[in-house]
C-alpha cells in the first residue's frame, strides 16, 4: 500500500497536469487553424463554385406555354379555338406507389383503362418531376370531389389548362388536320426551349404546316423554390408571345354545303377561286372527328378509322391519286390546238373506232357506233374519244406531256399542306423508270382519254380548272388568307403566282371554254345530269373513270350496267367546272367514287355558291307578331 | 488580482460567479440566438423556447457554481453509479422518441441520462485518480477504460452515437491530462484501428450510411449524402462576409436540414461568411482558453483533472460540430454547443462551466 499523501507527488501530479494541458492547448490550436483553412478553403477559394450551386437550388425558371393561335375561316368563323379545361395531373417522383394513387384516384373519380394507358405511355416520354396528365376534361363535379380529397395525394393536382378544340369537327378534318402530344420523333426536331412548355403540336394540315406561326413563343417565370421544389415567389416574368391567329381562305359555309353535298359518298371537292388561286373549299369524304386526336385517341376508336374500307383517315383532296378520265380532254385539246395539229374547224368522221397504221389494235370510242363527224368543239360537248385519239397521235407525248405541266399536273401545286401527293403525268422515260416497259403508241392514246398512267389529284384539277378559268393565268392554291399578331391587324398574304401559259393564239381559250360550256347546254353535252342551267354560265367537262378490274366482269361495253358491280368496282365519276364564265368566282373540281353523282354535286355547289342556299319554308307560328305574319318566313 | 487577495472577495466571487467566463458564455449565447432566429425563419416561437433553455441552463449553472468541488469529488462515485443504472433503465424502458430512446420519463422531468453521464464520467475518473497516485499505472488505465466504456456502450445502444462518442472524449480526456502515454495512445489508436471492421459490424445501418456517405457525399445526393453538400453549399456560397443576415437562401428555402440543431453553423458560415466563421471561432476559443486557466489555476488533481475535462470535451464537441459541418468529418449527430437549438445538451454544458466556475472561485476556500 502507497502513502495517499505526499507533497512531492502532489507537485509532480500539477506539473503532469500542466504540461499536458499545454500540448492539449498547441493540439488545439493546430486544430483551429486547420479549420480555419478548411473555412478559406471553402468561402473564399471555392466560393464562386458554393454560389453557383446555391443558385441551382433556388432559382429556377419556369416555361410559359404560349397559347395557341385561333384558326379562322374567311369570314372570321372560328375554326380552331382553345378551351379552358380541367385536368388531373401528377407529379410522377411525389408519388411513392403508383398503382395504388392511381386505384385511389379512381375511386374518386372514373379512370377509364384508355387514360391509364396514354397517362403510362406519357409517364416514359416525361422526367420524374414533370406534371403528367392522368386525365383530360375533369368535369366540374369531379374537379369539387377531388379537391376535397386533395389532401390525402401529395403530387396529384387539378391544373387549368386550354385544350384545341375543333367546332367544326368532321367538316374541317382534312384541311385542319388536329394538334396531339409531341411524340418523340417531334422532340428531335422541335427547338427544345421554345417547346419547353408546350405538349401539343400540329400533326397534320393547317395546324402542321403553320406550326411555328401558330405556336408562339415561350415564356418565362424565374421563381425562387424552396426545398421541396415549390415556387416561393417569382422574381422575374417574360411574358409568353402567343402564337399568330390564321386566316383560312375556306369559306367554312360553303365547306359545309360541300360535305353535305357529298356526304354518303366517298370522294373528294375542290373550290378555288380563280382570281387569287384561294381555296374556297377542301372535302375529302368521309372524314374524322380531329378532337379525337387531341385527348389522344383511343386504340379502339382508331383501329375503326384505320381499319375502315371507306378509309375516312386518307385525304382524297391532296393525296387521291385518279386518272384523269375525260376531264383531260380540255387540256389535251389546249395542246392541239397551240401545236397546231387541229384547228377549231378541222373535222373528223368517228366511226366509233380508231386504229393506229402500224397496228391492228382497235381503240373503241365510248359511244359504240361513234359520233359521226366532229369538230373539237363537239368533241369536248361530247366527249368523243375518237377525236382524241387522233389528235394524240398527231401531237405525241411529249407535247402533251408539256401542256399538262404548264397546268401544273405531274407536280406539287404548292399548296399550304404537306400531305400533298404529285400526281403522275406519264412519259417514256416515266415508264421505262417505274414500270421497267417501253412506251407505245397505245399509252399515248390511253393517255389522250385520261386512262392511261396519268394520274391527278382533285387539287391539281380544280388548280388547271382554274387557270383555264383565268386564260392562262395560274395562281399556287393556297389555304391562307391572313396572318394575325395578337392584338394587331390582320397581315392579308397576296396570292402567289405561278408561271402564266402561253397560247400560240389566246383565241383558243375561249374555243375550249365555249365548248366547256356546251357540254352543260348543248344537245348532246355529256353535262346532262347537271340539269338544266341555272341564273348563271358555267364552263364544265365531265369524266367517267373506269376502275380497271372491270374488265374481269367482261362489261367495257357502251350500257354496262354499272348497279349490278361491286360497289368499289364501279366506275368513278368526275366533274370540273368554273363559273360563271364571264367573271370566273369559282372553279371546282368533284371526283366521286365508284358513283355518278359527280355533276349533281357539282350543280349543289355551284348553286349554293352563286345563288346562295336553298330556301327553306318555315310555317310562321299563328300568335306571332312579325310583320310578315301569314308569310312564309324565307331563312337563307 | 483582487481574486488573489485572500482577505478580499468581489461581489462575483462570493456569488461563485467567474466573470470572464459568464462574459464568454453570454455572447456565445446572444450570437446563437441571433443565428437561430434567422435558421429558424425568423419563428419567434422558436427563439423564445431557446430563450428559455437558456435561461434554465443559467440557472443550472448558478446551482453547479455554488456547489464546492469537494461535494463533487465525495458525491463522484455516487452520480456515476446512478447514472449507469439510469442508463440501462433507459435502454429497457426508454421512452421511444424519435427513433431512440434516450429519455427517462419521471413523471414530472424527462431526463437523459447520457447526458447525465457527460458529467459523471470524468467526475468519477478525476476522483479516482484523485485517490491514486499518478502517474498512471496498466491497471489503472484498464480499470478507466471500463468505467468509460459502460455508458458509452449503453449509450450508443439507445443508439445515439454522438453522445456515445462525447462520453468517450470526456473520459479519454482525463485520461489524457493525468498523463496517458504517448505510446499507449498510439497502441489505442492502433487497436482502434484493428477493431475498426469489428465496429462496423456493431454500427446501425443508418450509422455505416452516415461514414460511408462522408467518404464519398455525390454517393447519395439526394439521401444521406444532402445534408453535407447542401452544408457545404451553404457555407461556401457565404463568401468573406455573407449573405447578409436573414438573407440566407440555403437554410430559409429549407434546403438545408437540421438548419437550426446539428447544422445550426451552416447558417452563421452563409449569412456572415468566413469573418463570422472565424468570429464565431474566437468566442469559442476565449472561452475554452479561460476553461484551460482555470485548470491550470486549480488546487488539486481533482479540479484540474475535471476542469481540465470539462473544457477539452467543450472543444471537442465544437470542432466536431465544425468539421461535420464543413465536411471534415463524417455527420455524428453532434450540436454546436451553446448555439444549436435544444434543451438538454444546453443545461448539461451550462452544468458544467458552473463547475468549472465552482472550481475557480472556491479556489481559495479549499484546504489540501
Amino acid at each position: 500500500m502507497r502513502k495517499r499523501i505526499a507533497i512531492k507527488d502532489h507537485v509532480q501530479e500539477i506539473q503532469l497536469i500542466s504540461r499536458r494541458c499545454i500540448s492539449v492547448l498547441i493540439m488545439m490550436i493546430i486544430l483551429i487553424v486547420l479549420l480555419i483553412v478548411r473555412f478559406a478553403y471553402l468561402q473564399l477559394a471555392n466560393h464562386a463554385h458554393f454560389t453557383t450551386l446555391s443558385q441551382k437550388n433556388w432559382l429556377d425558371l419556369v416555361p410559359i406555354e404560349p397559347t395557341r393561335g385561333l384558326i379562322y375561316d374567311r369570314n372570321g368563323v372560328l375554326l380552331a379555338e382553345n378551351i379552358p379545361v380541367f385536368s388531373l395531373d401528377i407529379i410522377p417522383y411525389k408519388i411513392t406507389n403508383m398503382p395504388k394513387t392511381l386505384s385511389e384516384i379512381a375511386k374518386i373519380i372514373p379512370i377509364t383503362d384508355n387514360d391509364i394507358a396514354q397517362f403510362q405511355k406519357q409517364l416514359k416520354q416525361h422526367r420524374r418531376f414533370d406534371e403528367v396528365t392522368l386525365k383530360l376534361r375533369l368535369s366540374e363535379d369531379e374537379v369539387a370531389r377531388f379537391s376535397e380529397n386533395q389532401y390525402r395525394f401529395p403530387g396529384v393536382l387539378v391544373k387549368a389548362r386550354l385544350l384545341r378544340r375543333y367546332p367544326f369537327t368532321n367538316s374541317l378534318s382534312h384541311v385542319l388536320g388536329y394538334v396531339g402530344r409531341i411524340n418523340i420523333e417531334e422532340l428531335r426536331d422541335i427547338d427544345p426551349i421554345n417547346y419547353s412548355a408546350t405538349n401539343y403540336i400540329g400533326k397534320l394540315g393547317i395546324e402542321k404546316y403553320y406550326e411555328d406561326e401558330l405556336h408562339g413563343t415561350v415564356g418565362y417565370e424565374q421563381t425562387e423554390n424552396d426545398a421541396s421544389g415549390e415556387a416561393v415567389r417569382v422574381l422575374n416574368r417574360i411574358k409568353p408571345k402567343p402564337g399568330k391567329n390564321l386566316y383560312l381562305t375556306i369559306d367554312s359555309k360553303l365547306q359545309t354545303a360541300v360535305e353535305q353535298a357529298l356526304s354518303g359518298h366517298r370522294g373528294a371537292v375542290i373550290a378555288i377561286q380563280p382570281s387569287t388561286g384561294q381555296i374556297l373549299a377542301l372535302v375529302s369524304e368521309p372524314s374524322y372527328d380531329p378532337n379525337l386526336f387531341v385527348e389522344g385517341i383511343t386504340s379502339q376508336d382508331y383501329q375503326v378509322l384505320q381499319q375502315s374500307t371507306d378509309r375516312p383517315l386518307y385525304n382524297r383532296a391532296l393525296r387521291g391519286l385518279y386518272p384523269f378520265a375525260s376531264t383531260i380532254k380540255p387540256f389535251l385539246a389546249l395542246a392541239g390546238l397551240d401545236a397546231g395539229v387541229v384547228t377549231p374547224t378541222y373535222t373528223i368522221f368517228d366511226p366509233g373506232w380508231y386504229q393506229l397504221n402500224d397496228t391492228s389494235h382497235v381503240f373503241h370510242d365510248w359511244k359504240r357506233h361513234g359520233h359521226g363527224s366532229v369538230n373539237i368543239t363537239r368533241a369536248i360537248v361530247s366527249s368523243c374519244d375518237t377525236y382524241f385519239f387522233d389528235m394524240a397521235h398527231k401531237l405525241g407525248i411529249q407535247r402533251i406531256d408539256r401542256m399538262l405541266e404548264k397546268f401544273g399536273f405531274g407536280e406539287l401545286s404548292g399548296i399550304d399542306m404537306e400531305e400533298e401527293l404529285s400526281g403522275v403525268v406519264s412519259s417514256p422515260t416515266w415508264k421505262r423508270r417505274v414500270k421497267g416497259a417501253p412506251w407505245y403508241e397505245g399509252d399515248t392514246l390511253n393517255s389522250a382519254i385520261g386512262q392511261g398512267f396519268m394520274q391527278t389529284t382533285p387539287l391539281q384539277l380544280a388548280a388547271g380548272v382554274a387557270t383555264l378559268a383565268n386564260r392562262g393565268v395560274r395562281y399556287v392554291p393556297h389555304l391562307l388568307l391572313a396572318e394575325q399578331n395578337q392584338g394587331s391587324k390582320a397581315e392579308l398574304q397576296p396570292p402567289t403566282q405561278a408561271p402564266p401559259i402561253q397560247l400560240s393564239d389566246e383565241a383558243y381559250w375561249n374555243i375550249i371554254i365555249n365548248a366547256m360550256q356546251g357540254v352543260i347546254t348543248a344537245p348532246g353535252g355529256t353535262g346532262y345530269h347537271f340539269g338544266k342551267i341555272g341564273p348563271y354560265t358555267v364552263a364544265a367537262k365531265t369524266g367517267t373513270a373506269q376502275n380497271h378490274s372491270i374488265k374481269n366482269f367482261n362489261m367495257n361495253e357502251e350500257h354496262e350496267d354499272q348497279s349490278k358491280l361491286p360497289e368499289k368496282l364501279r366506275d368513278n365519276s368526275m366533274f370540273i367546272a368554273f363559273a360563271p364564265v364571264e367573271k370566273p368566282q369559282i372553279a371546282i373540281a368533284v371526283i366521286v367514287e365508284n358513283d355518278v353523282t359527280a355533276s349533281m354535286v357539282a350543280r349543289e355547289i355551284l348553286d349554293y355558291y352563286l345563288i346562295g342556299p336553298p330556301p327553306i319554308q318555315i310555317p310562321l307560328a299563328p300568335r306571332s307578331i312579325n310583320k310578315n305574319q301569314g308569310k312564309p318566313y324565307v331563312v337563307h | 488580482m483582487s481574486y488573489t487577495n485572500s482577505n478580499y472577495r468581489s461581489f462575483w466571487q462570493y456569488i461563485h460567479i467567474d466573470v470572464p467566463l459568464l462574459l464568454g458564455i453570454l455572447l456565445l449565447l446572444t450570437l446563437g440566438l441571433v443565428i437561430l432566429y434567422s435558421s429558424s425563419s425568423q419563428n419567434l416561437n422558436t427563439v423564445e423556447q431557446q430563450i428559455l433553455h437558456i435561461s434554465l441552463a443559467l440557472g443550472v449553472m448558478f446551482v453547479f457554481a455554488q456547489i464546492p468541488p469537494t461535494t463533487y469529488r465525495r458525491w463522484a462515485f455516487l452520480i456515476y453509479a446512478v447514472g449507469v443504472v439510469l442508463l440501462i433503465t433507459v435502454l429497457v424502458f426508454g421512452h421511444i422518441g424519435k427513433g431512440a430512446g434516450r429519455w427517462l420519463n419521471l413523471g414530472f422531468v424527462r431526463i437523459q441520462p447520457a447526458e447525465m453521464m457527460k458529467l459523471a464520467i470524468p467526475m468519477f475518473l478525476a476522483w479516482h485518480y484523485h485517490r491514486i497516485h499518478l502517474p498512471l499505472t496498466f491497471g489503472t488505465i484498464l480499470f478507466s477504460a471500463i468505467i468509460i466504456l459502460i455508458p458509452a456502450v449503453l449509450t450508443a445502444k439507445q443508439p445515439d452515437l454522438g453522445t456515445a462518442i462525447l462520453l468517450l472524449i470526456a473520459g479519454g480526456s482525463v485520461l489524457l491530462l493525468a498523463g496517458l502515454s504517448g505510446l499507449l495512445i498510439g497502441t489505442l489508436m492502433g487497436l482502434c484501428a484493428l477493431a475498426t471492421p469489428f465496429i462496423w459490424y456493431l454500427l446501425h445501418d443508418y450509422q455505416r450510411q452516415r461514414v460511408l456517405t462522408f467518404l464519398n457525399p455525390e454517393r447519395d445526393p439526394l439521401g444521406s449524402g444532402y445534408h453535407i453538400i447542401q452544408s457545404k453549399i451553404a457555407i461556401g456560397s457565404g463568401g468573406l462576409f455573407g449573405k447578409g443576415w436573414l438573407n440566407g437562401t440555403q437554410s430559409h428555402l429549407h434546403f438545408l436540414p437540421e438548419h437550426s440543431t446539428d447544422f445550426i453553423f451552416a447558417v452563421c458560415g452563409e449569412e456572415f461568411g468566413f469573418v463570422g466563421s472565424v468570429i464565431l471561432i474566437t468566442v469559442f476559443m476565449a472561452i475554452i482558453l479561460r476553461g484551460l486557466y482555470i485548470t491550470i489555476k486549480a488546487q488539486d488533481t481533482f479540479s484540474r483533472l475535471l476542469a481540465g475535462s470539462l473544457t477539452l470535451t467543450f472543444f471537442v464537441s465544437f470542432f466536431i460540430n465544425m468539421s461535420m459541418v464543413t465536411g471534415i468529418l463524417p455527420v455524428v449527430g453532434i450540436p454546436l454547443p451553446l448555439v444549436s437549438y435544444g434543451g438538454s445538451s444546453m443545461i448539461t454544458l451550462m452544468a458544467s462551466f458552473g463547475i468549472l466556475m465552482s472550481i475557480q472561485t472556491h479556489r481559495k476556500l479549499l484546504t489540501t
